[in-house]
C-alpha cells in the first residue's frame, strides 16, 4: 500500500542539510549577523584596547573571543525555525532516524562557524593583526578553525536541542555555552598565539590533541543524547 | 465492512502533564478500514490523543498500540504508515510547496516522489503556485497544502485533527479522495461538528477533561448527546 | 491511596549523629593532632576542609551525572530526585570549596584569588557550569521534559568535569607546590589520619544532608497527593513553575 521506505541516516541528514542550507540561503540572517557582529567586534575591540595592531596571546585572544560569541547567535538560531510551524513535528513523524537529525544541524551549524571563521579571521588579519602569518602558519590557522568549529558545532547543536525547549532560549543558550566550551577556547587560544606572533611560530602537539578530546567526547556524547531531547 | 484485525487498540491510556491528566484512562479499539471521529470541548484531550496515535508523545501510563505496534516500544515501526493532520502545517514559510512536499518525502522514502507531489499538488489547485514560498499561502491553502504533505506516503492511517477547518466547499471537495474514507484506510478525525462528524464516523469518541464520557458506534448516536459534551 | 512509606527518611538520625562525631573528631584530629605544616604555618590548616570540600563535590556532581543515566534509562522520577540533589548540594560545597581556596590563596600568597592554582581555576569553571542547572530546569514547565533534560545536562556537565580539569592543567604556566592538588599522596602519617578522618566527615555531611534534602521533599510530595487524593474537588493544580523534580506518587 504505501510506496514508501524508510530512508537511511545518510539519506535523511542529507535531506534536513539540503532543507537547511536552502532556508538560510533563501533568508540569509544568520550568516549575515555572525559576520557583522565579528567586524563590529573588532572595531570596538580596536577602541577598548587602545591598540591598533595586537599580536600574540592577546590577538589569540581577541580573535577566539569574537568568534565563540560570534557562534552562540548561530546555535540560538538553530532549531527556530523548526518551532515557527512545527518542523520538528515533521521530521519526528517520518521513519527517519533521529540521529540524522543532529547531524544535519550539526554540519550546519559547522559550515556556518567555518565560513565566518574564515571571514573574520581574514578581517582580523587587516584590521587588527600585528605581525604577517606566514603561508604554512596559515594553514595551522585554518586547521585550527576547523577542529574548534566542529567542538562547537557539536556542542552547539545539543545546547540549541536544550535551548529550544525552554521558555528562555537566548539566555539558556549563552550560560550553557560558554563554560562548556571552555576547554576548546584554552586548546584552541594556546594553539594560535605561536601562529599570531611575531616569528615562525609553529602549531603544537598537544593542544590539537586537546581539541581532538574535546571534539571526539562531545560527538559521542552528543550523538548518544541527542535522542532523549527529541522524543517527548 | 468491519475486518478481524483492529488497526488502533488504547487500553488504559494516559498521557500525563505533571500532575494533570491529559488523557485520563482511554480504552477504544478501531478495526482496520474504519472511521473513529472524536468530539470534545477545547482541551478535552483531542489532539493529545492524536499526538500519541502519532507517536510525537508516549503513553505515561496504559497502552496504545496502531497497527499490531505498540507504540510505547515499536512506534518507530509505524512511522511510515501513518498520516499526521495537526494545526501547524509542518511545512517551512520560506520554502515553496514543491520543496516543503519533496523534502518530506525525502523523510519518509518517497519512491518517484516527482510524480506523486505534482498529482497531490494538481489534485488541490496548487500547481500554480507550486513554486512561490508557502508565507505567502493563504491559510486555505496552507490547509491544503498539508493534507497534501500528510498523505504524500500514502500511509494506512490518517489522524486528522480538524481536517476541514480553513477549508471552503470547493476546497473540501478536492481533498476529500485524499483525506475521505477509503478502503483499507484508518482514521481518526478530532471534530467539532457534530453532524458532518457523525456522518463520517463507524466509532464515536466523546472526551472531556481527558475522560472518554462517550463511546459508541456512530450508529448509536445522536447529534444531542454530541452537543451535551460542550456544555 | 498513596503509600505513607517514607523512602528517605530511614536512618536519617543514625547519619546525622555519625557526622557529627567524625567531625568533631577530625576537627581535633586537625587542630591539635598534627603537626603545623613548616612552610606555610598554621594557615595549611586550611587544607583539611577545602581538599575533603573539593573532592566531595566532585563526587557529588558525578553521581549527579550517574543518576542522570539512571533517569534517562529507567524514567523512574527517584534518579532524578537523587540526581537533583546530588548537583543541589554539590553546587553548594563547590561555593564552600571555592570560599576555602581563596581564603588559603590569601593566606598563602596574599591574594584572594590566584591563576596558577589549576584545581582553583577547574572548580570556578566547573561551578559556572553547575549554576546553569536550576535556571536551566525552572526554564522547562512540563516536569517530565525538565527531568529529561536535567539529566542530560547532568550527564553531559559530569563528562564535562575531567576534561575541563584536563584543559586546565595543560594551560597552567608553573605547577606550584601541589600542597592542594597532592591530596595525601606524599602526606606524613599524623597529617594524613587527619586528612583522611576530615574527608570521611565531608562525605558523611554530604550524604546526610542529600538525605535530608530528598526525604524532606518525598514528604511534601506525599502530602500533597494525600490533599489531593482527599479533598473532593477534580480541579487540577494550579500550574506552578518549579525548578524542583516532581516525584510520581502512585
Amino acid at each position: 500500500m504505501s510506496a514508501a521506505r524508510p530512508p537511511s541516516t545518510l539519506s535523511a541528514a542529507r535531506a534536513v542539510l539540503y532543507k537547511e542550507l536552502t532556508l538560510e540561503r533563501r533568508a540569509p540572517q544568520t550568516l549575515t549577523a555572525m559576520a557583522l557582529f565579528c567586524a563590529s567586534a573588532f572595531v570596538i575591540f580596536h577602541f577598548a584596547l587602545g591598540r591598533d595592531a595586537i599580536e600574540g596571546a592577546l590577538a589569540s585572544g581577541v580573535l577566539w573571543v569574537t568568534l565563540t560569541l560570534a557562534a552562540l547567535l548561530g546555535i540560538g538560531r538553530s532549531f527556530v525555525a523548526d518551532r515557527e510551524e512545527g518542523g520538528l513535528d515533521g521530521f519526528l513523524l517520518a521513519p527517519a532516524p533521529r540521529s540524522a537529525l543532529l547531524i544535519a544541524k550539526a554540519t550546519t551549524l559547522f559550515i556556518f562557524l567555518l565560513i565566518v571563521g574564515l571571514l573574520a579571521a581574514l578581517l582580523f588579519s587587516v584590521l587588527l593583526l600585528g605581525p604577517t602569518p606566514s603561508a604554512s602558519q596559515w594553514a595551522s590557522i585554518a586547521l585550527l578553525i576547523v577542529l574548534a568549529d566542529l567542538g562547537i558545532a557539536l556542542v552547539g547543536t545539543l545546547i540549541a536541542g536544550i535551548a529550544i525547549q525552554t521558555r528562555a532560549r537566548d539566555l539558556i543558550t549563552s550560560i550553557l555555552a560558554l563554560p562548556l566550551l571552555i576547554p576548546l577556547l584554552i586548546a584552541v587560544t594556546k594553539a594560535s598565539e605561536p601562529l599570531l606572533s611575531v616569528g615562525a611560530g609553529t602549531l603544537t602537539g598537544r593542544w590539537l590533541a586537546l581539541l581532538g578530546l574535546y571534539d571526539l567526547i562531545f560527538g559521542l556524547l552528543a550523538y548518544a543524547l541527542f535522542d532523549y531531547l527529541v522524543e517527548d | 465492512m468491519a475486518n478481524t484485525e483492529p488497526a488502533v487498540v488504547c487500553s488504559g491510556l494516559v498521557r500525563r502533564y505533571g500532575e494533570r491528566r491529559a488523557l485520563d484512562g482511554i480504552d477504544l479499539t478501531l478495526g482496520e478500514g474504519q472511521t473513529l471521529v472524536v468530539f470534545g470541548p477545547n482541551g478535552a484531550g483531542k489532539t493529545t490523543l492524536l499526538r500519541v496515535l502519532a507517536t510525537l508523545l508516549r503513553p505515561s501510563d496504559g497502552s496504545a498500540s496502531l497497527l499490531g505496534s505498540d507504540l510505547r516500544k515499536e512506534g518507530w515501526k509505524v512511522r511510515s504508515k501513518i498520516g499526521f493532520l495537526g494545526h501547524q502545517s509542518l511545512c517551512y514559510g520560506d520554502l515553496t510547496a514543491r520543496e516543503n512536499l519533496s523534502y518530506h518525502a525525502k523523510l519518509h522514502g518517497v519512491e518517484a516522489p516527482a510524480a506523486r507531489i505534482e498529482a497531490l499538488l494538481d489534485q488541490t489547485k496548487l500547481s500554480d503556485r507550486g513554486d512561490e514560498r508557502v508565507f505567502g499561502y493563504s491559510r486555505g491553502m496552507l490547509q491544503r497544502l498539508a493534507i497534501c504533505r500528510a498523505v504524500l506516503h500514502e500511509p494506512e492511517v490518517l489522524l486528522l485533527d480538524e481536517p476541514r477547518s480553513n477549508l471552503d466547499p470547493a476546497a473540501i471537495e478536492q481533498v476529500e479522495p485524499l483525506i475521505g474514507a477509503a478502503a483499507g484506510r484508518t482514521r481518526v478525525i478530532a471534530s467539532h461538528d457534530p453532524a458532518g462528524g457523525l456522518a463520517e464516523a463507524d466509532l464515536v469518541l466523546g472526551l472531556r477533561s481527558g475522560a472518554a464520557i462517550l463511546l459508541e458506534q456512530a450508529a448509536e448516536v445522536t447529534t444531542d448527546q454530541i452537543g451535551e459534551l460542550y456544555r | 491511596m498513596p503509600t505513607t512509606k517514607n523512602l528517605y527518611g530511614r536512618r536519617l538520625t543514625g547519619y546525622a549523629i555519625a557526622t557529627a562525631i567524625v567531625l568533631t573528631a577530625s576537627i581535633a584530629l586537625a587542630f591539635f593532632y598534627a603537626p603545623i605544616e613548616v612552610d606555610q604555618g598554621f594557615s595549611q590548616k586550611i587544607f583539611y576542609i577545602h581538599v575533603p570540600l573539593a573532592i566531595v563535590t566532585l563526587g557529588g556532581f558525578i553521581f549527579g551525572g550517574i543518576f542522570g543515566i539512571q533517569y534517562l534509562r529507567s524514567g523512574d522520577t527517584r534518579h532524578d530526585l537523587r540526581s537533583y540533589t546530588a548537583i543541589h548540594q554539590g553546587l553548594i560545597f563547590c561555593i564552600g570549596a571555592l570560599i576555602t581556596g581563596s581564603i588559603w590563596a590569601k593566606a598563602a600568597w596574599g591574594q584572594w584569588w590566584v591563576w596558577d592554582e589549576p584545581t582553583l581555576v577547574s572548580f570556578l569553571i566547573v561551578f559556572l557550569l553547575y549554576c546553569t542547572y536550576q535556571p536551566l530546569r525552572f526554564s522547562i514547565e512540563d516536569p517530565e521534559r525538565q527531568a529529561r533534560y536535567a539529566a542530560v545536562f547532568a550527564v553531559v556537565a559530569g563528562v564535562f568535569v575531567p576534561v575541563n580539569f584536563i584543559a586546565v592543567r595543560l594551560a597552567s604556566p608553573l605547577i606550584h607546590p601541589r600542597v592542594l592538588g597532592s591530596s595525601g599522596g606524599s602526606l606524613p602519617n599524623d597529617m594524613r589520619i587527619a586528612f583522611y578522618s576530615a574527608l570521611l566527615g565531608i562525605t558523611l555531611l554530604f550524604i546526610t544532608i542529600c538525605k535530608y534534602e530528598m526525604a524532606s521533599k518525598h514528604s511534601r510530595a506525599q502530602m500533597a497527593a494525600l490533599r489531593r487524593s482527599l479533598s473532593e474537588e477534580s480541579d487540577e493544580p494550579a500550574a506552578i513553575r518549579t525548578a524542583a523534580p516532581r516525584i510520581a506518587i502512585k
